[in-house]
Formats: C-alpha cells, sequence, structure tokens
C-alpha cells in the first residue's frame, strides 16, 4: 500500500515543492548568517586594526569613578563590573516603582475619564490629552530642571507637615532606622504575611463554594494591617525609629533623601506612562458592553459591584496586551536617565564605555540587559493573561 | 515526513554557519596578509560606509580628506574661548583654530574644514569609527586614552590643570570645605576620575551629581544642585563668562590635577599622526621665530635663516616628507597664525575667556612650549 502511493507520486525532490519551500527558507537562513558573519568579521577586523580586541575581562578592572546614587556600598575602587550592577539595581528600582506608581494613577485616571460627573471627566480628558502629545524627553527636563531645581536652596528649605523637607538638593522624607526589636517585628510581619495568604485562599475556597463575593483582597491586607500594628505595639521598644531630615552644612542629613534626579525621572516616568495607561483602561471598560452593566443593575448590583465584578475582569482581558507593552515602553524609556543625570544602567554603561573605551562590549551588555528585562516583563504578563482570559470550550 | 525535513536542513545551515564561522575567523590568528584580505571581502559588502570601513592604513586618512575635499574635525561647541559656536553658527576657539591650521596645511584653505560637535562621551567612539578625522576637543592626554581607546596624542596644545568653582557666598576657599557637599561634574571626563582620586586621598566625604554635557553640568550647577563644579581651570574661566552673573563666582586656588591637552589621531596612520603633530609643531616654531600673519610675507621674501626657509617651504621638501605641498607651514601661518596670534584670538587679554599664559609660554619665556627643529 505505502509502496504503490510512493511509487505513484513520485515525483523528483527539485520538483516537490514541500522540499523546494524548506531548502528557500534554509538558503535565507544561510545568507543572513553568512551577511551576519561578514558585519561581524568586518568590525573584528577594524578594530583589530586599530589594536582593540573584543574581550570582557576588563569588567574586573577598577572603575576609578565614583556614584552618587547606589544601592549597596561603591567607591572608586570597586570594579567597572559592580558599577554596571549599581546602574543595574537603579534601573529595577526606577523600574518597579514606577510600573506600581503608574498603574494605580493610570486606573484612576481610566475610571475618571470615564465619569458621568462633567468636571472629573473634562479635568482627566484635559491631562490626558496634553501629557500624551508631549515628548518625554522634554517632560523630564521640564521636571528636572523646572520643577525639582527650582526648589529652595537647602538653606531656605520649605518644611512640610510631617518633617518633609523640599530643597533643590532633594526631597528629604523621614526615614525608619531599624531598633533592637527590629528583628523580632521582621519575624511578626512574616507571620502577619503567612495569616493574609491564608486568608486570602480561605476566602477564595468560600467564594467558590458559596458563590458570594467577599472583598478577598481588602480582608486580606486588613488582616496583615492588624497583625503588624498588633506587633509594633505588644514589642517593649518600638521596632523602627523615625529619623527625621535636618540641614546640616551643606547638605541635608538623616531621613531619606529623595535626589532631584530620582524624583524628576520617576514623577516624569510615571506621570507620562499614566496618561497611556489611562486610555488604555478606559478602552478596557469601554469594551465590556453596555448590556452587561444594565443585567447587573438590574439584578440589583449597585456600582461600585458592577465595577468590581462584572467590569473590570471582562474589561482585564482587553487591558492587559496593551499594558505589558506599556510597562516595556516604562523600562526602556527609564534609560533616558541620562538626560536629568540620574545614574541608570544605560547612563553607567556610557561611563563605563567611555573610560574603559570598550564600546561594543559595553552596548551590547546594555542591550542584553534591557532585552532580559523586557522579556521577564513580558512573560509574567503572558501567564497572567492566559490566566484571567476567557476560559472557551 | 515534515520533521525530518526540517531537522535536515536545521542541521544543514548549523554546519553552514559553523563553516562560515570557522573560514571568518581563520586568518585573525594567521599572518596580517591573510588579514587583509578578509578586509578588502568586507569593503565590497559595505559599500554605502567606505569612509568609515576603509582600514587605516598609512596615509590612507590623507587620501580620504584629500578625495573629499574638506577635514572632519570633531570639536566641543560649549566651551567658549576652546570650541563654542557663536550667535551667528560659527565656530570659534582655540581648538577651532587648529581644525583651520590643520585645513590649512592639507588644501592651502582654512575654510575647508567641517566641524562636528562631539560630546565628552562619543568622541572616542566618533575618532574609532572614523566619522572624524581628528579629535580637537580639550581632550586631556592619558596612558589609557593612547592605549586602549585606540587613539594617539599628537602634541599638547595647552597645559591644563583641573580646578574648582564655587558660589562666592558660599564662602568656601578649600577642598575641605567641600565635605558634605556635592560636586557637579561632566561624564566620561578625566576629571571625573581625578574628582574621585583626589577627595578619596584628602579623605573628603561628597557626592557626585554627574551630567552627560558641559552644558547641563552648569545649568545644574547654575541652579544650586551642586556646592561646586569642577572642570580643567580654563574650562571654569571660560563658563564662568557665560553663567548669569560672572562675578558671583570664584575658582578655587587648588590645582587637582595635570591636564594635558591636545589633538587626538587614530591609531593606524603614522602620516596622518606626523601632519597633525607638525601643525602644532609648525605654529609653536613660527612663535618662536617671530613669524606671524601679518608678517609672513616679508619674512618669506627675504628669510635668511635656514631653519625659517624650511619651515615656509623655502628650502628642503619638508612639506613633501609629511606628504603635503611644500608650502604648508606658510599656509599655516599665513590662513591661521602662529601660536600666540591664536591664543590671544580666542583666550588673550582683550578676550572675555582671558586666561593669563602660564605654562602655555614659549620655553624661553618659562613655559613649556618647545618645538622639535624642523630638518
Amino acid at each position: 500500500m505505502q509502496k504503490s502511493t510512493g511509487q505513484k507520486a513520485a515525483i523528483p525532490f527539485w520538483r516537490d515543492e514541500r522540499i523546494l519551500n524548506i531548502l528557500g527558507q534554509a538558503a535565507f537562513i544561510i545568507g543572513l548568517v553568512i551577511i551576519g558573519s561578514f558585519i561581524f568579521q568586518n568590525m573584528r577586523a577594524g578594530l583589530a586594526k586599530q589594536g582593540i580586541t573584543l574581550s570582557y575581562n576588563f569588567l574586573q578592572g577598577i572603575s576609578g569613578f565614583d556614584i552618587s546614587e547606589t544601592l549597596f556600598t561603591y567607591s572608586r575602587t570597586s570594579s567597572y563590573w559592580q558599577a554596571f550592577q549599581v546602574g543595574l539595581l537603579n534601573t529595577l528600582s526606577v523600574s518597579i516603582v514606577g510600573v506600581i506608581a503608574s498603574t494605580i494613577f493610570g486606573v484612576i485616571l481610566g475610571v475618571a475619564r470615564l465619569s458621568t460627573n462633567f468636571l472629573i471627566n473634562r479635568l482627566a480628558a484635559f491631562y490626558l490629552e496634553l501629557i500624551r502629545n508631549l515628548s518625554l524627553l522634554v517632560f523630564l527636563i521640564f521636571w528636572y530642571l523646572g520643577v525639582f531645581l527650582k526648589l529652595p536652596r537647602v538653606g531656605d528649605a520649605v518644611i512640610w507637615p510631617g518633617s518633609i523637607y523640599l530643597t533643590n538638593r532633594g526631597v528629604g522624607v523621614p526615614w525608619g532606622l531599624p531598633t533592637d526589636s527590629y528583628p523580632t517585628f521582621r519575624l511578626i510581619l512574616i507571620i502577619g504575611l503567612v495569616l493574609a495568604i491564608g486568608v486570602f485562599f480561605a476566602l477564595r475556597a468560600y467564594s467558590k463554594r458559596t458563590g458570594q463575593a467577599p472583598l478577598t483582597i481588602l480582608w486580606a491586607s486588613l488582616t496583615f494591617a492588624v497583625v503588624a500594628l498588633l506587633g509594633w505595639f505588644v514589642l517593649p521598644e518600638a521596632p523602627l525609629r523615625f529619623d527625621a531630615p535636618v540641614i546640616e552644612g551643606l547638605n541635608m542629613t538623616g531621613g531619606k533623601v529623595l535626589s532631584p534626579e530620582f524624583m524628576a525621572l520617576t514623577s516624569g516616568l510615571v506621570l507620562y506612562t499614566s496618561a497611556f495607561i489611562g486610555e488604555v483602561v478606559r478602552s478596557g471598560i469601554l469594551s465590556v458592553s453596555k448590556g452587561q452593566v444594565e443585567a447587573s443593575r438590574a439584578l440589583g448590583f449597585n456600582g461600585f459591584q458592577t465595577l468590581r465584578l462584572i467590569v473590570f475582569p471582562q474589561a482585564l482581558r482587553v487591558i492587559i496586551p496593551p499594558l505589558t507593552s506599556q510597562y516595556l515602553n516604562l523600562i526602556k524609556n527609564s534609560s533616558l536617565a541620562i538626560a536629568v543625570g540620574y545614574p541608570d544602567l544605560f547612563y553607567i554603561s556610557n561611563a563605563i564605555q567611555n573610560q574603559s573605551g570598550r564600546t561594543v562590549e559595553m552596548f551590547s551588555l546594555v542591550m542584553i540587559t534591557y532585552l532580559i528585562f523586557s522579556l521577564v516583563t513580558s512573560l509574567f504578563m503572558n501567564w497572567y493573561n492566559q490566566r484571567i482570559k476567557l476560559v472557551e470550550r | 515526513m515534515g520533521k525530518t525535513l526540517w531537522i535536515v536542513s536545521f542541521l544543514l545551515g548549523a554546519s553552514l554557519v559553523l563553516a562560515a564561522c570557522g573560514g571568518g575567523t581563520a586568518p585573525e590568528s594567521t599572518s596580517n596578509g591573510e588579514t587583509i584580505t578578509v578586509v578588502e571581502t568586507v569593503v565590497v559588502e559595505v559599500p554605502a560606509e567606505s569612509a568609515v570601513s576603509v582600514p587605516a592604513g598609512f596615509g590612507v586618512t590623507l587620501e580620504t580628506v584629500r578625495a573629499r575635499g574638506n577635514l572632519i574635525c570633531g570639536v566641543n561647541s560649549q566651551v567658549p574661548g576652546f570650541g563654542y559656536v557663536g550667535a551667528d553658527g560659527g565656530y570659534s576657539g582655540f581648538d577651532v583654530d587648529y581644525c583651520r591650521a590643520l585645513a590649512a596645511a592639507i588644501f592651502g584653505d582654512a575654510s575647508k574644514v567641517e566641524f562636528r560637535p562631539v560630546t565628552a562621551a562619543e568622541r572616542f567612539t566618533a575618532l574609532q569609527s572614523g566619522e572624524i578625522d581628528i579629535l580637537s576637543r580639550n581632550t586631556t592626554w592619558s596612558l589609557v586614552r593612547d592605549t586602549e581607546l585606540g587613539g594617539n596624542f599628537t602634541a599638547t596644545t595647552f597645559y591644563d590643570g583641573q580646578g574648582m568653582m564655587v558660589p562666592t557666598e558660599s564662602g568656601i576657599t578649600t577642598l575641605q570645605d567641600l565635605a558634605g557637599g556635592t560636586v557637579c561634574v561632566q561624564t566620561g571626563t578625566t576629571t571625573e576620575l581625578n574628582l574621585a582620586d583626589v577627595m578619596a586621598s584628602l579623605g573628603i566625604d561628597y557626592t557626585p551629581a554627574v551630567f552627560e554635557d558641559a552644558d547641563s553640568t552648569f545649568a545644574a550647577y547654575a541652579e544650586g544642585r551642586c556646592d561646586a563644579v569642577t572642570t580643567d581651570k580654563s574650562g571654569l574661566i571660560s563658563r564662568r563668562t557665560v553663567l548669569t552673573d560672572p562675578s558671583a563666582h570664584v575658582i578655587l586656588d587648588v590645582t587637582m590635577s595635570k591636564e594635558p591637552l591636545g589633538p587626538m589621531v587614530r591609531h593606524g596612520d603614522d602620516q596622518w599622526f606626523d601632519i597633525a603633530q607638525w601643525t602644532v609643531f609648525a605654529m609653536i616654531a613660527a612663535e618662536e621665530f617671530g613669524i606671524t600673519s601679518a608678517n609672513v610675507d616679508s619674512v618669506r621674501s627675504s628669510a635668511t635663516n635656514p631653519e625659517v626657509m624650511r619651515l615656509l617651504g623655502l628650502e628642503g621638501e619638508m612639506g613633501l616628507k609629511l606628504g603635503l605641498n611644500n608650502d604648508w607651514g606658510y599656509n599655516i601661518i599665513k590662513l591661521v597664525g602662529n601660536y600666540e596670534e591664536v591664543y590671544n584670538r580666542n583666550l588673550g587679554p582683550d578676550t572675555p575667556t582671558y586666561i593669563p599664559r602660564g605654562y602655555n609660554s614659549l620655553y624661553t619665556e618659562g613655559g613649556l612650549l618647545y618645538a622639535p627643529p624642523v630638518r
């Protein structure tokens, strides 16, 4: 049987469309690789002519420069690789703060834009249209030179209630310093977290069993807050001592001083990205057909319940994919830090490549790092999207 | 069936990839002759970038510059007196005039030069990649730059030292007064490294605020972001003139480092290096002999000193040895001037960016300028 069909359909391979297709693709790939290797060889040969060879060993060398903001101890005797890590962590912290804050602002904006209250609606619309049509670089420089550096000098700092110092050297906020009882408190916090997660799953199980929809997240966070507060007051000594910033000499000391560069970058990125997220949220909410809202009203749901139980779960399916690309934009846009002097990944890599002369190596490293950031973010968001999307049978 | 075919074609492709890589890397490890073969192939592959990808061998840069019809000079555009774009959009400054002198030496026309502003951070890449023919941008001569950055410093045109500028009202007079303070500095400079060195050796705790270019560094300083700003003293003097109130800022009486500034060329073209270097020496020699753009014609017609005659192309074939015309020295002096003229035009007592000559005087006057003999 097999043999006979084989004989009948004995097409020579040079006329077999399937083979030809594959051969064509293979030829394309080979061509691509040849061109790529020619370009790479060209670069190597060009660099070799100038006595430069590609190598990443220079990362072990001493950097020789100081960095203004570091999350771990770094000095001029640290290596280039450590300098790179400083930049990496700074980019990560800006990205994480940025993603969280712009999501919160964005959702508020999106909902406000759909509000039936004329004033709220118009204000949100004005804000969205204004911000979305600005250039981010211009916006960042405005925040830096126009806002944070225009704050009063250290000598005549504006002090807001709660010991918040506003100066052009940064914004000083009170910060908790751990005391002796802090390790115990940390243990209590972990217990609180475990309890909160327990409450979360218990309520979810309850909801599945009865069809009720309790405010799962609210109750879980309340549990955590109650445990934390109890721990705070039960301990003989408060676990954190609040340290307010003070002006001393040329600068602020104590508390936590957020540099103008960090403030300008995060506020610029957050306000800019939240405008786009606001539009994403609005489009998501509008994508839920009006019938759904009317039906839920007819069933006796109030406004909040309608939003929480009917509209948002359905809107989320539309929101998540474009939201992912906004997150990616924010992470990638954080490289504009160089314009306001915040030592992020790109900024420090630039300094390294310039002091060491290793342009190709540093740029390849930077590109790979941003690629990894973006891929991890979109992997997570895709996983989440998979989880919440409509289950079709 | 389909799957098998895919695997086969993939393996085929992969083996070809390996073959291509192997073939490509082989010449790297063998003699120079074979390396050149690879390079030639590449030039054919990327014809659009011929100016960039032509290997920089002996004489190639001059050939490229001549074929292009002008010199591309990487300069600063933000430091008055050294390299600055004026209100009319034209470039002026000490480093800029050096580019004009080089163009005069090559073309006999000081205007055949295209100025390309480069930041401190991108200047070496621009030079390495061939985007500029020469870097004349108050760049400090250092070992790493001479070796790892793939460049060669030709000669020191300006002896400088790093200084520190503070607002007068701050009352700061020494580096120790800056303890706990913030210092504005530009990224990718030797200044940035010296600052870290000096502060560490003095044990002074400080915070750097680092910026991308001179404009943003001094803008942040002017806004009071920092207690002090540091760069080469010449840079401080020149940038002070463009602050809102120059008299409200004082340059501390400390010199934090040696900063010999000069033009830089790429590795690999010794002829070009010689031309760039001797253009500097010709200007210094002209000052030694008292030849200026004003009297060069009369000196030329009545010259008797053999060295002057060689410099002006009346005796010997000095220009031809450099690959230039024999009147190269005459053109530099006639069209741009000697060292003193260029200095006074940009940094002299009549300019807002006045810097006393100090080390930048002839060796006969207690300075460091000394030109080797033209012979």
